[in-house]
């Protein structure tokens, strides 16, 4: 066509004739939505960008003069206690890695692929693990292997004669198990939802060249699966190093020390903030490098979905063996679940926990001293209330904004905003709060000891949670229909509005009592910044671990549990039983 | 005046021209095609005209006033158009009667008047039965009526429709074709339809643009298409067709052993001598046993048979004329049987002989 370049030539040249392209006629035209990125840009500079910048400015500040210098490095790492202390918390992460890994594995394996019996009653001490704060089961623990009046020591002592406990939960060793029995859901729902993928097809063809059920599981399923396992393994360590409540209540009376009862102890009068800072970059670069290997890791799962989408799925017939992974996975419920649980509520109960079941040991003084008369127990629940409700409520909605205008492509670097958003899953909760007190705790904002300074940090810290669900909620939407909404009239905000949230709307119900139900039970984050007044429950139920009062203690615990419960029957009610089990 | 005015319509992704000046008027009322293979920027361009994607260059005019133009676009809610979606994006979340009538709320229509359109549209795409059931309840013409009904209510500007039917199967596209086609007869709602099938696009369309990467190569109305093709592409692309290199030679069309007069041809040559090509369709060709009598202008060549495949409708032949290097294909109709290396008579209609670029 010969004159087509002279008509494509003509084209801009018609416009300007027709209706001139003004400044105005720019404006006039452009949507809401560059206004609201550039508010989004804000919102996330203040929550994640800025606490994390300061954090790293302040680890090269003199603390008086403000001028730069090397010397909280030196502080930091200048002496054996507090490098003794990275150590610990590197073993410690590993022990209880290993261990979350040996209990899960076959627990996933059992539920996935096999006929074991009391499957039902697996999903509920996985879930049940998830939902139990670290803390408590370390409380729980106490009552339990207490060297000299646990339950469990003073038994083996009646039955053996024997002067020295059987475990003392006051040492490595009872950290370890802890921190496995409470974090071995992360490697079981990775593991599981790999499983799941993997076709019958597989281990059929190992059995049929010789390979027996055994056999067929070591070199065919669980290598195929190795990549979950390895990603559930490096979550537990990291979950171990970042956790503060568990090291705190069985470590420091062990003399046993290690990075986050030390950055706690930088925090003690007189606040060393900068050398916080610097001691904490270690925490930060361990584990913003292992989420990247373990993103490569995962990365590479086709190897199991390519293969096994759509492949039959039958279950594994063990016979006899049924029983034996029963026991297995009984065994890890009694341990992580039933008896912490048990020995906890028999505690809040009880007049003298020590005193064990009797009928003239009952009371409910020890709820009643909590609901009635303490002065910080009801304050502190309302406070965890309404904090994590805010902040989930600031961090779903902002997630949403997000993954909407990324998902959309609305704006150039919309990937930048993602980022930023997922950046906080790679900060430990501890560092994260160390940022927030360095860049919000002093003036010009002065947000020490207020309500905000706690909300924000919360919000921000449980972001990437509230991102990857939304993320995932928008990607299900078919943009046509928003569209189809559009080319009728309306505007994007309110095509959003009507089609897009009423659409994604129980997914974000389910984001909102996750990141509730996580932040209502978040110590490592509360600790450094909340004042008399804002003290959460978990904040203070680990104030009163100090003070020993275990019946208290535990009818505190009771009434946080009940609190949890509640929101996460909402949520199986409205979402179904697995909600917050789900693979994100 | 004309409705829909596109001028010079550009958009280039990265070194790609998806779509390259494309130029296109509709007059009010009118049913026009975008057919062409998949790639060739049908949906781009479309989706420039609702103005959901912003030109490179060109302007996209409606009554008169630019819509979109490089770097001013007018929103699409505030185009007056509507759309039908190749997923028929029907809102989950609403019943039929709350779909089709979301449209008219946005208008700010009283209640009364909403619900009573609603329910009138619903009647002539035969849905009022199920004006409360839920998405998820419907099959998909179910589905795609509902579409029709809500793009179709609002009486737009434009509408416009993307694919609409090829999430349907067979059958019900049939049925679905004559049922836009009804419905445009009845509202006259100027219509841009795109679709990658051609039998859809004669069935519905006032005329047919077809487009091959990027740009138009033709628009007409569907019979103009198949009998006056004027590129090779159109001609192989509607229809089959044997394309022919031939000379124009002093007045006369020459290739083989064959003269034609080439003002017998339906549009004789504008230019001078030179190299031409030839589209003759394998239906304007008759084989014969004997020689005809009377050749009544029409070329008459003796020609083998080579090959040959029945179809049930009719008998494809592959006819070399004697003494040949070229193969045409020849439709007989069922009865008319040939067996192969049989000799034949070949009769060429001059009228049926197109020239294209
Ligand atoms: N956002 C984009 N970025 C880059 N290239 C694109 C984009 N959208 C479309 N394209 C390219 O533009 C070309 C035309 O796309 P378009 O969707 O308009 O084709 P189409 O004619 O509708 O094809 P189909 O019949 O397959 O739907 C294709 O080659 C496609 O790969
Ligand atoms: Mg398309």
């Amino acid at each position: 066509m010969p004159d087509s370049g002279t008509l494509s030539a003509r084209g801009p040249a018609a416009v300007a004739g027709s209706r001139r392209v003004t400044w105005l006629g720019r404006l006039r035209n452009i949507e809401p939505v560059m206004l609201l990125w550039i508010a989004l840009i804000g919102v996330l500079l203040f929550l994640v960008a800025f606490p994390l910048a300061k954090l790293f400015v302040v680890s090269f500040e003199d603390q008086r003069t403000g001028a730069f210098t090397l010397a909280n490095y030196a502080f930091a790492y200048g002496r054996e206690r507090y490098i003794n202390a990275l150590v610990n918390s590197l073993l410690l992460g590993l022990a209880s890695a290993t261990l979350a890994v040996i209990l899960a594995v076959p627990m996933a394996w059992a539920v996935s692929r096999t006929d074991m019996p009391g499957k039902g009653l697996t999903w509920a001490t996985v879930l049940g693990a998830f939902i139990l704060p670290p803390y408590l089961s370390a409380i729980g623990w106490i009552l339990l292997a207490g060297p000299n009046s646990g339950f469990v020591n003073r038994f083996w002592r009646d039955l053996t004669g024997f002067e020295a406990p059987l475990f003392n939960i006051f040492s490595f060793e009872g950290m370890t198990l802890v921190i496995a029995l409470n974090s071995f859901p992360l490697v079981f729902i990775f593991v599981k939802a790999a499983l799941d993928l993997v076709s019958s097809e597989m281990e059929d063809a190992a059995n049929i060249l010789g390979a027996g059920t055994w056999t067929a599981m070591r070199r065919i399923s669980i290598p195929l699966v190795m990549p979950a396992i390895l990603g559930g393994f490096i979550l537990v360590f990291l979950e171990a190093i970042s956790l503060f409540g568990v090291p705190a209540i069985l470590g420091i009376p062990a003399r046993l020390n290690v990075v986050t009862t030390q950055l706690w102890q930088f925090f003690e009068w007189p606040v060393r903030v900068e050398v916080a800072a610097a001691y904490a970059m270690p925490l930060l670069m361990i584990t913003a490098g292992l989420i990247a290997v373990q993103k490569l890791l995962l990365a590479r799962k086709g190897f199991v979905s390519q293969t096994g989408k759509g492949g039959e799925r039958r279950l594994i017939r063990l016979g006899r063996w049924r029983w034996a992974l029963f026991a297995w996975c009984a065994g890890v419920g009694l341990l992580a679940v039933a008896m912490p649980l048990f020995v906890l509520a028999q505690a809040s109960f009880a007049k003298a926990w020590g005193r064990g079941f009797a009928l003239d040991n009952l009371t409910l003084a020890n709820y009643r001293l909590l609901i009635f008369e303490h002065e910080m127990a009801m304050q502190s629940v309302w406070n965890t209330v309404w904090f994590s409700a805010t902040a989930a409520t600031i961090a779903v909605l902002l997630a949403l904004l997000i993954a909407y205008i990324v998902n959309r492509r609305l704006v150039p670097f919309g990937d930048a905003l993602a980022f930023v958003a997922m950046a906080p899953f790679v900060i430990p909760g501890i560092v994260m709060a160390i940022g927030f007190y360095a860049a919000y705790a002093a003036p010009p904002l002065a947000l020490y000891g207020t309500a905000a300074l706690i909300i924000l940090a919360f919000a921000a810290r449980f972001l990437p949670i509230a991102y990857a669900n939304s993320a995932a909620a928008i990607r299900a939407v078919h943009p046509e229909m928003e569209e189809a909404a559009r080319i009728l009239g309306s505007g994007r905000l309110h095509a959003v509005w009507r089609i897009t949230t009423p659409l994604v709307r129980k997914a974000l119900l389910g984001g909102w009592l996750i990141v509730f139900i996580v932040a209502s039970r978040e110590l490592s984050a509360a600790i450094f910044l909340v004042g008399p007044r804002t003290r959460t429950m978990a904040v203070l139920l680990y104030d009163m671990s100090e003070a020993g009062n275990f019946e208290v203690l535990a009818a505190f615990g009771g009434i946080l549990l009940v609190i949890t419960m509640a929101f996460v029957g909402i949520g199986m009610k409205l979402l179904g039983r697995d909600f917050m089990l789900r693979r994100g | 005046m004309p409705r829909l005015i596109l001028n010079g319509l550009t958009k280039i992704y990265g070194r790609l021209t998806v779509v390259d000046a494309i130029d296109l008027t509709l007059e009010e009322g009118e049913f026009v095609s975008l057919l062409g293979p998949s790639g060739c920027g049908k949906t781009t361009t479309l989706r420039m005209i609702a103005g959901f994607i912003p030109p490179d260059a060109g302007t996209i005019e409606i009554d008169g006033k630019v819509l979109s133009a490089p770097g001013s676009v007018l929103p699409p809610e505030r185009r007056g158009m509507s759309m039908i979606f190749q997923s028929y994006a029907i809102w989950p979340n609403m019943t039929v009667a709350e779909n089709v009538g979301f449209g008219l709320e946005l208008r700010k229509l009283p209640r009364a008047e909403v619900r009573s359109r609603v329910g009138a549209i619903l009647e002539v795409v035969k849905m009022s039965h199920l004006a409360d059931r839920y998405p998820s309840e419907l099959s998909g013409g179910q589905q795609q009526r509902v579409a029709l009904a809500r793009a179709i209510v609002v009486e737009p500007a434009v509408l416009l429709l993307d694919e609409p039917l090829s999430n349907l199967d067979a059958n019900l596209r049939e049925e679905m074709r004559f049922e836009i086609r009804r419905l445009h007869d009845e509202f006259r709602i100027t219509t841009v339809y795109v679709t990658h099938d051609q039998a859809e696009a004669m069935a519905t369309s006032d005329r047919i643009a077809v487009m091959n990467a990027g740009r138009i190569e033709q628009v007409d109305a569907p019979h103009l298409l198949y009998t006056r093709p004027r590129t090779r592409f159109v001609a192989g692309f509607i229809g089959r067709t044997n394309l022919i290199e031939a000379r124009l030679v002093q007045g006369e069309i020459v290739f083989d052993t064959v003269a034609l007069a080439a003002s017998r041809l339906a549009t004789p040559p504008q230019g001078g001598d030179g190299a031409v090509l030839l589209s003759v369709r394998p239906q304007s060709m008759m084989l014969r046993e004997t020689r005809p009598e009377d050749a009544n202008g029409h070329a008459v060549l003796p020609a083998e048979v080579t090959r040959r495949v029945y179809l049930g409708e009719t008998w494809d032949y592959l006819i070399r004329p004697r003494d040949s290097a070229i193969e045409l294909r020849v439709s007989a109709p069922p009865t008319q049987v040939h067996e192969v290396g049989q000799a034949v008579w070949l009769t060429l209609d001059p009228q049926q002989v197109v020239i294209v670029d």
